[in-house]
């Protein structure tokens, strides 16, 4: 299975020193591999770029696209793709050395703005100044990578992108202190998986795979307690989704163990969230919106039935 | 007598198509033509039937939508409203740009580089050698971020020229050197300035009217004349010009009017620039745009009051232009600046008249000459106004200009080559000077042989460009080929117009190329 991931962002998708990927969409692609081919590592990652990565999907030179993407109108009804659901809840954000001063980005008028080509972020950023009646300079960047030197060294002001990304990219910084991401946060940028057009068999699995993901927290199965949940419980739900019961497997043309699969892989979606961007790692990230319906958050699976 | 007669008209047979070598290769390149045809025809059309498989239609109707995004070097109006084709256009200029630079930076030091190579000095030949070597054999791309990176990292940013005792300081006080570009005073033109443009064209066909008399004489009687008066004829009568407009029709006064009640009527610049600078006043200047009086009236106050713009209490001053007297006015009493500058007249009496307390300060800012200086200033966060150079400008055209120039050099050093020694011999023979021997015998020579491999040059240099995107330097393939591609999802169609931009930039490049070589080109009788 080949999987789009992005160039490099610590926290969602990063080789290791040993050249093996990880990271929150690296384990969302590995959770696939383990349900539809039983081995989590049976993954081929392609690193794209946000310019390459829909033409990748769209020639098939990639079978899954998890890759901080937005889940958009016409991204997904023109350019003819289908979003299997949202793995991260994430926004638009500003981060500005804290020696400028600044406090929020309406004070930014007339700065210099490093942005990432090929994202929704350079609209929504466009559309932000355009609104508010300021004006900026923007620096189009292809890379995250390229896009810290230039911040670092005093060639933009402002770095934007997703406040996912902003925190992942602060912590990558040496004095990460000395960098303060502004409280606005300018627009809705649904993060989530996606595939093309045409194979609606292979969207359902990606899509219940994730969904497996989060309904595996919400239930309360974690990687460490799944074995002994998996020889059976008395709640219907957990049963269903583990393989114990029903034949939700058989529908889906994949082992009655599949969601099982996927979960033993790195664990349900808290746990994944937890070990590559959550607060007790560099890029300390909070659940906020991310977290299940039931702690107020959005996370919301359809029922397993 | 025996009569000739006309030999029987043969018939055209159709086995002469294969038999008969006048026909025979016709008919060859006929048939392969045609299996040309029909082998494109196969894969368009095999290329339209997966479109329409996918459920995907060749249309250009998103050239017309609005684009949404916004291009930080714009040489034509542009704004996130605009359309799709206006940012491919923006983005056309910019490729121009960086390519009309490059090709006139890239001649100059190639030239300089491959002469300097056949020097007869030692030292000077082998470091023309190692510029060479080292600079063609490195990819451009490399040489490109090279720049761009040392450039960002050497240079201080905009931060550092504010406050009392800043890092970092502007050169002759109006040229900023920063980690983001470089920026510089523009120029304005004024009341007088078309007339001061038609006087400099004017005198520059002068001088050449006059390089071809002195070349006249010197033909025709043997005289050689002084090329001193070339420079009289280019610049006596522009200055003059300048001059009379200057202190006569153009000259006028203006009063600097401050809406704040913080100082008494008459007081003066100076005094009022203090009172700003204890930072109790933002100053948010009303101009007119592109209007000499304004940049005049704006460069007094920054020279007054420029030092202590950058105290770190945040005294950050601001430009709002408008279209004309009337509307700045209108802004100025409408709150939306407290700085203007009137018309000396008119000064007291919209300060008497306004509303809001309205102060005519006492100096008067003496104005109207034809050109005037944009000065730049530091703004919220960098400087603005004047001309900005961006770092990727610079990066980009300075990359490509070393780049390439490094080809120009062997280009020129081969035309030398090629130009036999005895040449040379004979014209030194004849008492020429080294500097005329190069300039009249050589180059025109060696001419021939280096323009054809300089087309080609120019092309790659254009073409390279398109590397543009490291440095986040919006050119064609930024634009079009970049942000739009991206946003629309319209590769097929975005590619096929990038491909037919740089076609025809490249065409256009090679033609007027080709129109000089056929001037230079050995005439044969």
């Amino acid at each position: 299975m080949n999987c789009g991931v992005t160039t490099g962002l610590v926290g969602f998708a990063a080789p290791d020193a040993n050249g093996n990927w990880d990271g929150f969409d690296v384990g969302v692609c590995r959770a696939v591999a383990a349900a539809v081919l039983g081995d989590p590592t049976a993954v081929e990652f392609v690193p794209t770029t946000g310019k390459t990565r829909f033409t990748a999907l769209a020639s098939g030179e990639i079978d899954l696209l998890a890759r901080n993407t937005t889940w958009t109108f016409s991204r997904d009804v023109d350019l003819k793709f289908e979003f299997v659901g949202i793995n991260y809840y994430d926004g638009q954000g500003f981060m500005v050395p804290k020696d400028l001063g600044v406090s929020s980005a309406k004070e930014l008028d007339g700065a210099t703005v490093c942005i990432q080509t090929g994202t929704t972020t350079e609209l929504n950023l466009a559309d932000f100044f355009r609104k508010n009646n300021i004006s900026y300079e923007p620096v189009p960047i292809e890379t995250n990578a390229e896009a810290q030197p230039l911040y670092l060294e005093g060639a933009c002001d402002v770095y934007t992108t997703d406040a996912s990304g902003l925190a992942a990219t602060r912590a990558a910084f040496e004095n990460p202190g000395d960098h303060v991401v502004l409280p606005e946060i300018i627009s809705k940028e649904p993060l989530g998986p996606l595939v093309r057009h045409g194979d609606n068999d292979w969207a359902d699995v990606s899509r219940w795979v994730l969904n497996a993901l989060i309904a595996a927290e919400e239930l309360g199965v974690t990687s460490a307690n799944i074995d002994e949940l998996m020889a059976g419980t008395d709640n219907p739900e957990i049963n269903r989704l583990l393989g114990t019961e029903g034949n939700l497997g058989e529908m889906l043309g994949l082992e009655a163990d599949w969601a099982a699969n996927a979960i033993k892989v790195g664990g349900n979606y808290g746990e994944l969230f937890e070990k590559n961007i959550g607060e007790n790692t560099p890029i300390g990230l909070s659940r906020g919106l991310n977290a299940q319906w039931t702690d107020g958050g959005l996370l919301y699976s359809p029922p397993f039935r | 007598m025996s009569s000739l007669s006309d030999p029987p008209a043969e018939l055209f047979r159709l086995s002469q198509l294969i038999n008969d070598t006048r026909y025979r290769s016709i008919t060859f390149q006929f048939i392969a033509l045609i299996l040309l045809i029909v082998a494109m025809a196969y894969l368009g059309l095999n290329l339209v039937q997966n479109l329409t498989a996918a459920g995907l239609n060749i249309s250009y109707g998103f050239l017309g939508e609005p684009s949404g995004y916004d291009i930080n070097q714009t040489l034509v109006d542009y704004t996130s409203q605009s359309t799709h084709w206006r940012a491919a256009v923006v983005g056309v200029l910019n490729t121009l740009l960086v390519a009309v630079l490059g090709c006139i930076m890239a001649t100059i030091i190639g030239v300089f580089v491959g002469v300097l190579r056949l020097s007869n000095n030692w030292l000077v030949r082998k470091l023309m050698s190692i510029y060479v070597e080292i600079f063609r054999n490195v990819p451009v791309l490399i040489w490109i971020l090279i720049i761009f990176f040392v450039m960002t990292a050497s240079m201080p940013g905009p931060r550092s020229f504010r406050g009392e005792d800043a890092s970092a300081s502007m050169v002759l006080d109006s040229i900023a050197f920063t980690s983001q570009g470089v920026f510089t005073p523009g120029v304005v033109g004024g009341f007088g300035a078309g007339l001061l443009l038609l006087v400099v064209i004017a005198s520059i066909i002068g001088v050449v009217a006059y390089g071809r008399h002195v070349k006249k004489k010197l033909f025709d009687e043997g005289k050689v004349l002084p090329g001193w008066p070339r420079f009289v004829i280019l610049f006596a009568p522009a200055l003059l010009v300048y001059a009379a407009i200057s202190v006569t029709v153009g000259a006028s006064k203006h009063n600097l009017v401050v809406a704040t009640d913080l100082v008494q009527p008459g007081v003066s610049l100076s005094a009022f620039s203090d009172a700003a600078i204890e930072g109790k006043f933002r100053p948010v200047y009303c101009l007119v745009e592109g209007a000499t009086e304004s940049a005049t009236a704006k460069a007094a106050w920054l020279n007054t009051s420029a030092m202590d713009m950058r105290n770190p209490g945040g005294l950050k001053m601001k430009t709002e232009y408008f279209a004309s007297q009337d509307a700045a006015k209108a802004g100025f009493d409408a709150g939306e600046c407290n700085m203007i500058s009137l018309p000396a007249g008119d000064a007291t009496a919209a300060a008497a008249a306004s509303d809001t307390p309205a102060v005519a300060l006492s100096d008067q800012i003496r104005n109207g000459a034809p050109l005037a200086l944009d000065q730049t200033y530091l703004g919220n966060f960098r400087f603005t106004d004047g001309i900005t150079v961006r770092g990727s400008l610079i990066a980009l055209w300075f990359a490509l200009s070393i780049y390439t120039a490094a080809f120009i050099a062997e280009n020129v050093r081969a035309g030398i080559l090629a130009v036999s020694k005895g040449q040379t011999e004979a014209a030194a023979s004849l008492g020429l000077r080294p500097g005329r021997i190069m300039n009249l015998v050589v180059l025109p020579q060696a001419l021939r042989v280096i323009i054809p491999p300089l087309i080609s040059q120019y092309l790659n240099l254009t073409k390279n460009s398109s590397l543009a995107i490291a440095v986040g330097y919006m050119d064609l393939t930024g634009t079009l080929g970049g942000i739009t591609l991206n946003q629309t999802g319209r590769a097929i169609e975005c590619v096929l117009l990038l491909m037919l931009f740089y076609l025809t930039i490249s065409l256009a490049i090679s033609a007027l190329m080709n129109v000089y070589n056929n001037a230079v080109k050995l005439k044969e009788r």
